[in-house]
């Protein structure tokens, strides 16, 4: 592989990272997020002030998982109080509020963001092992919290979260733990991804970013592991392979939203579900 | 010993008050109806005991803890089953995972912990036999949405039971039920009642309350109008003025 195709695989392997973080806030325990970037956000920009402070680059890494998590219980406790629509326009205003503070704190470089980010001492092949076995490790992790009693409890939260507090789950705490859980590994994606890009800037941590991780979790099946990632790749790579589609990434992104809810609310994963148990109808039909 | 005592609970909606000073306490073991016209406030009482509703006043004390701000949950642990009036299956999941999930409740206690097991292969045979007992152990893979009104109100009353409680709160259960259907639910309640649990029991199916019940509690316009022996109770006048009178139309017949 050229540097070029690592440089792709490290980005992609963020974005499934990103993707499955909020999948796990939003596909397993189904709370809603529109501001899923300002974690990541958190966590690279926490990052890369630690490394460019001298810090080591595996500290940076905790730590920003870290702040990330401690800000994704903040932003978790509101989830408490509001739900499904409120909670989309509450954390969207969350993420506007993390973008508004960072451009105007000067010590956070403001507009210009953080340059000059140091390496990682890892080594371009040591990073990029690094970021393929993060992601490895979330996709697993992902697989397996779905067969965990925790998933369990998340599924009945997701589905109707009075009647799971009549069966005795503590909603509350369910939802922080999903929060805490998802926004710790976009800390750690963002961190990633300063020392990939070496600068970082507000924007990268936009709006539009949200609604990316978001297009990511819906297009490939909310709550599908393996759906999400698929989607993570495919929309990561479109617009590297096809210079045509990264001029209209968001109209591409937002019009596959729009299908998607419209047509396949399962997403991918839905899409392939129907399919499968359409074959085995027929095969059973068929004598 | 009183598993249950409810004091001066109080519930007022926009203007209406729908519980209006209401006391009474169950002891362990007994089975109990509340009965009364539509909109006379039972599923709002029952509400007020699962603590899905915040009361505008009074205690609940369940099983000598009192509950009375607690959430939910906490009263679920502390050993209370409900099931709905309205029909509320998980419907991303099968009726066994509804049970399993109810069952498991010691394995959801803590987040943490929960996050470190996997097996699910006890709570879901034990979601069987629940399913097998009340009845609907045929459609334990089925898809919720697709099950019959009959079929949901049972699967409620088997995730309650999964529960092991000690005081199980039923919301009409029977309806939806043919006259079969609920005699046989009928009687596995009281068989469960037989084994220790207490149940508190909201049903409009009168002869089905009269032939199991063993003390009844009648509410009418929120408030509390008699409580005794079924034929005692079901021979008061004011009783029999309540739903001699009894209209359709209340507004918060539903609530």
């Amino acid at each position: 592989m050229g540097a070029y195709e690592l440089s792709l695989l490290t980005l992609i392997g963020i974005n499934v990272m990103l993707a499955l973080s909020l999948n796990l806030i939003t596909g397993f325990c189904g709370q809603i997020s529109l501001g899923h970037a300002a974690f990541y956000g958190v966590g690279a920009y926490t990052g890369a002030m630690l490394t460019t402070s001298g810090q080591p680059f595996l500290l940076a890494l905790v730590v920003a998982a870290l702040f990330a998590a401690v800000a994704g219980v903040i932003v978790g406790l509101a989830s408490l109080r509001v739900r499904e629509d409120f909670l989309a326009i509450t954390t969207m205003g969350v993420g506007f509020l993390f973008l508004g503070v960072v451009r105007q704190q000067e010590w956070l470089g403001g507009e210009l963001g953080i340059s000059q980010i140091p390496e990682t001492g890892l080594g371009d092949g040591g990073f990029i092992m690094l970021v393929v076995g993060a992601t490895a490790l979330v996709f697993a992790a992902s697989v397996y919290l779905k067969r965990t009693w925790m998933g369990f409890a998340f599924d009945s939260i997701a589905d109707d979260e009075d009647t799971a507090r009549t069966v005795g789950i503590d909603v509350a705490r369910y939802k922080l733990t999903a929060f805490a859980f998802g926004t710790a590994i976009a800390g750690i994606a963002g961190c990633l991804y300063a020392h990939y890009a070496r600068i970082i800037v507000p924007d990268a941590f936009g709006f539009t970013v949200s609604i990316t991780i978001l297009a990511m979790v819906v297009v490939g099946g909310i709550g599908s592991t393996i759906g999400v990632t698929i989607a993570a790749v495919v929309l990561t790579l479109m617009p590297e392979l096809f210079r045509f589609v990264n001029d209209y990434k968001l109209l591409l992104y937002g019009g596959l939203l729009l299908l998607t809810m419209r047509y396949s609310p399962q997403g991918f994963a839905g899409l392939v579900r129907q399919a499968a148990a359409k074959a085995r109808s027929k095969s059973e039909a068929t004598p | 010993m009183s598993l249950l005592d409810v004091s001066n609970a109080f519930v007022r909606f926009d203007g209406v008050t729908a519980v209006n000073d209401v006391s009474f306490s169950l002891d362990d073991g007994e089975f109990v109806g509340l009965i009364g016209p539509n909109g006379a406030g039972k599923t709002t009482l029952l509400k007020v005991i699962s603590g899905v509703l915040p009361p505008g006043g009074g205690r609940v004390v369940l099983n000598g803890q009192d509950v009375s701000d607690k959430p939910p949950f906490v009263r679920a642990r502390a050993g209370l089953g409900l099931s709905h009036q309205i029909v509320r299956p998980f419907r991303s999941m099968t009726p066994v995972d509804n049970v399993a999930l109810a069952a498991g409740a010691t394995e959801t206690r803590n987040p943490l912990k929960a996050l470190a097991r996997t097996d699910r292969t006890a709570a879901r045979a034990r979601a069987r036999e629940l399913l097998d007992l009340v009845g609907i152990g045929d459609a334990a893979e089925a898809d919720p949405s697709n099950l019959p009104l009959g079929y949901l109100k049972r699967l409620e009353v088997a995730r309650a039971l999964a529960l092991e409680p000690k005081l199980l709160l039923l919301d009409e259960p029977l309806a939806g039920l043919n006259h079969v259907e609920a005699g046989r639910l009928a009687d596995t309640v009281t068989a469960i009642n037989g084994q220790g649990t207490t149940v508190l029991l909201i049903e409009h199916n009168l002869s089905e309350v009269m032939r199991i019940c063993r003390r009844l509690l009648v509410l009418d316009q929120g408030r509390l109008i008699a409580d005794g022996a079924p034929q005692t109770v079901m021979s008061d006048a004011r009783v029999r003025a309540a739903y001699l009178g009894e209209s359709t139309e209340d507004a918060d017949a539903a609530a």
